[in-house]
């Protein structure tokens, strides 16, 4: 027995007079001079009550990061499952506390990886509110577009892994192609792929460039091919259809008491999405729908995912329509910082610039806990301010997390390899749970 | 039922009233109507109501918040059905209590209110777990004790969560505790090397297999005197 891992001998059914292991006949004399498939009980009699531990991960493809599952197996079905995170934990929060809210900004990035632009629009909108400031209409459009180019951009990593794990590969490619562009995007506006830091308290940290709402435009025209080429080959393929439907089912009670949300939440049938219930940045004024399953099996969430692709670049299209033209950070020097130029070269400016670096925007005594539909769900920032510039508490309400919690629930009852589908329908990234 | 088409879909529309509005102030927002509903009902256990930009605070007896959740959760005029989140905060004031937080969703009715529990300094920080009205709490308890090292009485597993069961410097998001940790790296790096790296499965998870018989003597005899393996 290996030191490492702990298993359980299978026994055979027995050695014959040589010592070598016994033949067990799968078909037998039915007695009417036919064969008869043997009872599988009566194969394997000496393993019936026998449970295998098994352990997957914390390294391996199919567990989307470091997570690490110890399943109690009876012979494939799954008896319980016991989750173990906390390989990926850096202490975020705590972090936080020693940091000014711009300065905590490049940690959202880092923690939620797949939609780290859409961090940074949750965590200055929650430090907005802290601060109460009013984000001007620009910035608000702009804060939209990011969201949503982040929520198409974690969607599609979520589409292309999951189909990986399910045994399809060419959907992930053409996935990742389109994911290709908006990250092309995002280095033009902001200079960063994938660590974006693109929020400061109070705007952004820069407006667009001339021409960047044509790429938008273009790929909000051509993405929806795309999608459909991904529908055509997925949505009724019967293997895709064999191996997710049934899988995983969330009752509505079940989901709302599990505390589960976003698509996990929707799919299950209870329509609930922070844009249309607790609406920020103006989302109520955009016209869009919240799909909403019936089931609440892998096969529904990834049908409400796939329509989040289409209503997201809907949103976009709305978005890239109404840009307003103005400022796009607000207009106080004690939160935002003064052009270059203007630092450089008046003195008022560069008492500014030094105080805000130096010292930091402080809020008033008070907290806020902001909540956004980020692609996993519901993503709150809960911030504690005593006056000064750096946050008492910060915490992140990750949706991941307490989506992953519900995985033994789901999981119980089911096959080993399906084990793999509903792990990959939540859309963990442990960056999230652990922080 | 056409299997391939989602059934429906969800609010569409603008009309409706915008449960957040843009602009709040800072303390003069209009409560919740849950918080006058609590004060009602449950009198002098609810010691304080607070509006800060918006969102209304309730701060109650420790004892009762048990109560209060339930009649929350329960109450067809209440209905918040969605646990948000449960975490704690702690002032850099030490005079000042420890503060747990339970967020509360009502999607019904579209509402949030926030409950706070002062835990004093000085005593033991314990509350009551409200695992048995929410099963979101499971995780997210485990992670405050696993932070702040509240005891949530009542909840049937609370161990560490996101630090191992051996971690032996405390409760990192305490402000006693120094940002680069208690022990030093060269502590840290020790202890790292001395753990014992098969001993990854917790009593629980060797039970499963009846592997316990099967493990080394020496594990085995440490096992027996209770030390605590898992992860």
């Amino acid at each position: 027995m290996s030191k490492r891992t702990v298993e359980v001998e299978l026994s055979t059914t027995g050695l014959d007079a040589h010592g070598r292991p016994q033949r067990v006949p799968i078909l037998t004399d039915d007695g009417g001079g036919g064969l008869a498939l043997q009872a599988p009980a009566a194969l394997e009699p000496e393993l019936e009550g026998e449970h295998m531990l098994i352990n997957i991960g914390p390294q391996h493809p199919a567990t989307h990061g470091v997570l690490r599952l110890v399943l109690e197996l009876d012979g494939e079905t799954v008896v319980r499952c016991i989750p173990h995170i906390g390989y990926l934990h850096c202490g975020f929060e705590k972090i936080g506390e020693y940091r000014q809210y711009n300065q905590i900004i490049p940690w959202t990035d880092r923690e939620d990886y797949l939609n780290s632009i859409g961090n940074n629009v949750a965590f200055a909108l929650g430090a907005e509110r802290l601060f109460g400031i009013e984000i001007t209409e620009r910035c608000k459009v702009l804060r939209v577009i990011a969201s949503e180019l982040s929520r198409i951009m974690s969607h599609l990593v979520w589409l292309g892994t999951f189909c990986i794990d399910i045994g399809a590969f060419t959907p992930f490619l053409w996935a990742f192609q389109r994911r290709e562009e908006i990250y092309r995007l995002l280095e033009k506006w902001v200079g960063a792929r994938l660590t974006t830091s693109a929020t400061r308290v109070g705007g952004m940290a820069a407006d667009i460039p001339s021409g960047w709402m044509d790429g938008l435009r273009q790929f909000v025209r051509t993405f929806p091919q795309t999608l459909e080429e991904i529908d055509r080959v997925l949505t009724k393929n019967a293997i895709w259809v064999g191996r997710t439907v049934g899988l995983g089912v969330m009752t509505p009670d079940e989901a709302i008491n599990w505390g589960l949300s976003g698509p996990m939440l929707r799919a299950s049938g209870v329509d609930y999405d922070v844009r249309k219930d607790f609406p920020y940045l103006d989302y109520e004024t955009y016209d869009f729908e919240v799909p909403v399953g019936t089931n609440g099996d892998v096969y529904d969430r990834y049908l409400v995912r796939f329509e989040e692709l289409r209503q997201s670049t809907r949103i976009l299209a709305q978005a890239a329509d109404r840009l307003p033209d103005g400022p796009v950070n607000i207009d106080d020097p004690r939160i935002i910082l003064p052009p270059k130029s203007k630092a450089t070269s008046e003195m008022e400016s560069m008492i500014h610039h030094f105080k805000v670096v130096m010292e930091g925007p402080r809020p008033p005594i008070g907290e806020s806990y902001f909540a956004v539909e980020s692609p996993k769900g519901e993503k709150g920032y809960y911030m504690v301010s005593d006056g000064t510039a750096k946050p008492v508490r910060w915490r992140i309400r990750p949706p991941s997390f307490v989506n992953l919690a519900a995985i033994p629930k789901m999981v119980e009852g089911h096959l080993l390899s399906d084990v793999i589908a509903i792990n990959a329908s939540i859309d963990i990234v442990m960056g999230e749970i652990d922080r | 039922m056409n299997r391939f088409e989602i059934l429906r879909t969800g609010r569409a529309g603008s009309n409706e009233q915008v449960a957040t509005p843009g602009a709040v102030s800072h303390r003069d927002a209009p409560p919740n109507p849950s918080a006058a509903a609590l004060s009602d009902k449950f009198g002098s256990a609810i010691q304080r109501r607070e509006v800060i930009w918006g969102e209304t605070i309730v701060y109650v007896d420790p004892a009762k918040v048990h109560d209060i959740i339930r009649w929350l959760h329960d109450d067809p005029s209440q209905q918040y059905d969605f646990l948000s989140d449960v975490t704690a905060v702690e002032y850099r004031d030490a005079e000042v209590p420890i503060e747990v937080v339970w967020h509360l969703r009502s999607l019904p009715y579209r509402r949030f209110l926030r409950v706070k529990v002062q835990l004093p300094k000085g005593q033991p920080l314990e509350v009551a777990s409200v695992y048995d009205i929410y099963r979101a709490a499971d995780w997210l308890e485990r992670e405050c004790y696993d932070m702040f090292g509240i005891r949530f009485r009542g909840h049937p597993d609370l161990r560490r969560i996101l630090m191992w069961e051996q971690y032996k410097e405390g409760f990192p998001l305490r402000k006693d505790f120094p940002l680069r940790g208690r022990f030093s790296r060269s502590e840290q790096l020790r202890q790292s090397l001395a753990q014992n790296p098969e001993a990854r499965y917790s009593m629980e998870e060797l039970s499963i297999a009846d592997a316990y018989a099967e493990l080394p003597e020496d594990m085995r005899k440490r096992l027996s005197l209770g030390e605590r393996t898992g992860e």
